[in-house]
């Protein structure tokens, strides 16, 4: 399926031979070919999967490793003497290590495994609000925040009284920084804030945003949920506190994401949920918590899935986050380029650092049609609010369609999402 | 395989672009909001009602091409029915669309919504308009969803 074009943007005459992994190149085909779910027919027509900003797919070697552990090491963790418990727990604990360095964590303990980034918010928004928040403290968010980095805030608004606060977003989708640096006040207690928004795909400037707010004191929450699979993250080097992502969403499977916290956080903050693991001893009178990051770990985990993040994180570095940055963003380019080009097109979205999430209105047109007649084309794309109502309203629009890109979709890929947008305006227009 | 052309009818087409009773009922006995959150699909349902009978109906909001259409075909067909034959007619599209099958006969050019059954994703979409009807008859403030039923007919799936 690799057209001329494709292959021209990536090979140049110095480069080494084109190979998944190799150092410098990048071979699409070749790293297709470790997605089996993206051969096939829909509708008769070659699956193009545009919806990865929803969830990623998995490569064999993820399944594989899911698939390996519940053949040869599944037990539970961090109880029993015996050799398979031990193995899973072995195992389990090196995935805490892969995603460490995935984030470039000081510590092993300062990464909690949880469900995924909405739960890992919530934990967060939980046990702030009960340790820390009082009544007519603050926090701030932004327009282009997802439901799960706004609902947990007005539940505690709700119950404690907390006050939230919205910076708003320019037309382009940017955050409008003199209007967010106003909002840092002296009953700021915390700023929680996507690294990359979902529908617009803006990249916010974070690094910028730790500094603003830790010049006041004020901790940094940050949602990176559709971060992760694009770029690489940091964590000490940009400053923030929290740090959140999930598996499925980096070609892991679901069930299971990490919260970063730096220690002396996740030391001041209480436990999230009762149970098994998350103690030390328990009597009716007494109850002593595990250590870090035990702590925040009730119950019996995902063990499997999480086997399965790891060799996520494994092929990411294979394949190697500047390659996968590299090539969606010619993606991006050449998306914009095309979609721009089919009149009656709108591209909601066009902050000047933006990861490859196209999200778009047609004239005419509702999202909801262009999602079905695409899908008819083979063409799978997200349409909806996407979990944004207020950015909706923010823009004006019932909802959009919304083309994300991952870096095994091609070139060619996109020439068929826009012929199958050209379909929909013919039928419907 | 669901066939694209058995969704967006000629009428389907020519009812979202040009839908009819499409305006506000200044003399409206009773009327209902609905709302899609999942598509944002938002319509005001106006009803006039003398004694048993819907006298008047129209509509206003916005949406996709399968809940205009039927929003606007459910208004042409109500005009003039009573009360029960509303409900009658709302348990049959129901039916229709979700392919219960049911008596097709009494629906008229409601048939025209028989592709939607192939579609689950876009039931939602034709039912908006008939949920938000129900509330209208109820005298029911709280806008109409059709989320309430989602359990169940996704279990259906």
């Amino acid at each position: 399926m690799a057209s001329a074009s494709t292959q021209e943007v990536f090979s140049r005459p110095d480069a080494p031979p084109l190979g998944a992994g190799s150092e410098s190149g990048f071979d699409v085909e070749r790293v297709r070919r470790d997605f089996p779910i993206l051969h096939q027919q829909v509708h008769g027509k070659p699956l193009v999967y545009l919806d990865n900003a929803a969830t990623s797919q998995k490569p064999l070697a993820v399944i594989d490793a899911e698939r390996d552990f519940y053949l040869h090491d599944s037990a539970n963790i961090h109880r029993g003497v015996h050799e398979l418990s031990e193995r899973a727990t072995h195992k389990y604990e090196e995935v805490r290590r892969k995603v460490q360095n995935l984030l470039n964590a000081r510590e092993t303990h300062e990464i909690v495994f949880l469900r995924g980034t909405t739960e890992a918010l919530n934990l967060v928004a939980n046990t702030f609000g009960r340790k820390i928040l009082k009544p007519g403290d603050e926090v701030v968010i932004t327009a282009m925040e997802h439901h799960s980095n706004i609902v947990p805030w007005q539940i505690l608004r709700d119950e404690k009284e907390i006050v939230l606060k919205v910076a708003p977003i320019s037309d382009a989708g940017e955050l409008i920084w003199e209007e967010f640096e106003k909002l840092l006040g002296p009953r700021t207690r915390l700023v929680s804030v996507a690294h990359v928004s979902n529908v617009l795909g803006t990249i916010n400037p974070l690094q910028r945003i730790v500094q603003a707010a830790h010049a006041r004191d004020i901790p940094v929450l940050v949602d990176g949920a559709q971060a992760a699979p694009h770029i690489p993250i940091d964590v000490q080097a940009l400053d923030c506190d929290f740090y959140t992502f999930s598996s499925h969403k980096v070609f892991g499977p679901t069930g299971v994401g990490a919260l970063y916290g730096k220690t002396r956080w996740l030391e001041a903050l209480p436990p999230y949920q009762g149970g098994g693991d998350m103690i030390r001893s328990v009597s009716f009178e007494r109850t002593i918590y595990n250590a870090l990051p035990y702590k925040f770990e009730a119950g019996t985990p995902n063990i499997g899935a999480t086997m399965g993040l790891g060799a996520a994180i494994d092929y990411v570095h294979q394949i190697g986050l500047e390659n996968i940055g590299r090539h969606e963003h010619n993606l991006l380019v050449y998306g914009t380029e095309r979609l721009s080009a089919v009149s009656g097109l709108r591209i909601i979205g066009t902050a000047r650092e933006k990861a490859s999430v196209i999200s778009f209105v047609v004239d005419g047109i509702h999202p909801h049609d262009i999602g079905t007649i695409l899908d008819h084309e083979g063409v799978a794309i997200r349409t909806g609010h996407h979990c944004a109502e207020p950015l909706m309203h923010r823009f004006g629009v019932p909802a959009t369609a919304r083309a994300s890109l991952a870096f095994y979709n091609t070139r060619e890929e996109i020439d068929r999402l826009v012929a199958a947008v050209e379909k929909a305006k013919e039928l419907l227009a | 395989m669901a066939d694209l052309s058995g969704l967006y009818q000629e009428m389907i087409l020519d009812h979202s672009k040009r839908p009819r009773n499409f305006r506000v009922l200044d003399d409206a006995t009773s009327h209902a909001e609905g709302y899609n959150p999942l598509c944002g699909d938002r319509l005001t349902l106006y009803l006039r009602l003398d004694g048993d009978k819907i006298s008047d109906i129209a509509f206003k909001g916005s949406g996709c091409a399968i809940s205009t259409a039927s929003a606007s075909l459910l208004t042409e067909t109500l005009k003039g029915k009573t009360r029960a034959q509303a409900e009658t007619l709302f348990e049959s599209f129901h039916d229709l669309v979700t392919g219960k099958g049911g008596s097709a006969d009494s629906l008229g050019k409601l048939q025209v919504f028989s592709g939607v059954s192939e579609f689950p994703a876009r039931v939602k979409c034709a039912t908006l308009s008939w949920h938000t009807l129900k509330s209208a008859l109820a005298g029911d403030p709280t806008p109409a969803s059709t989320e309430a039923e989602d359990a169940e007919d996704q279990a259906a799936r």
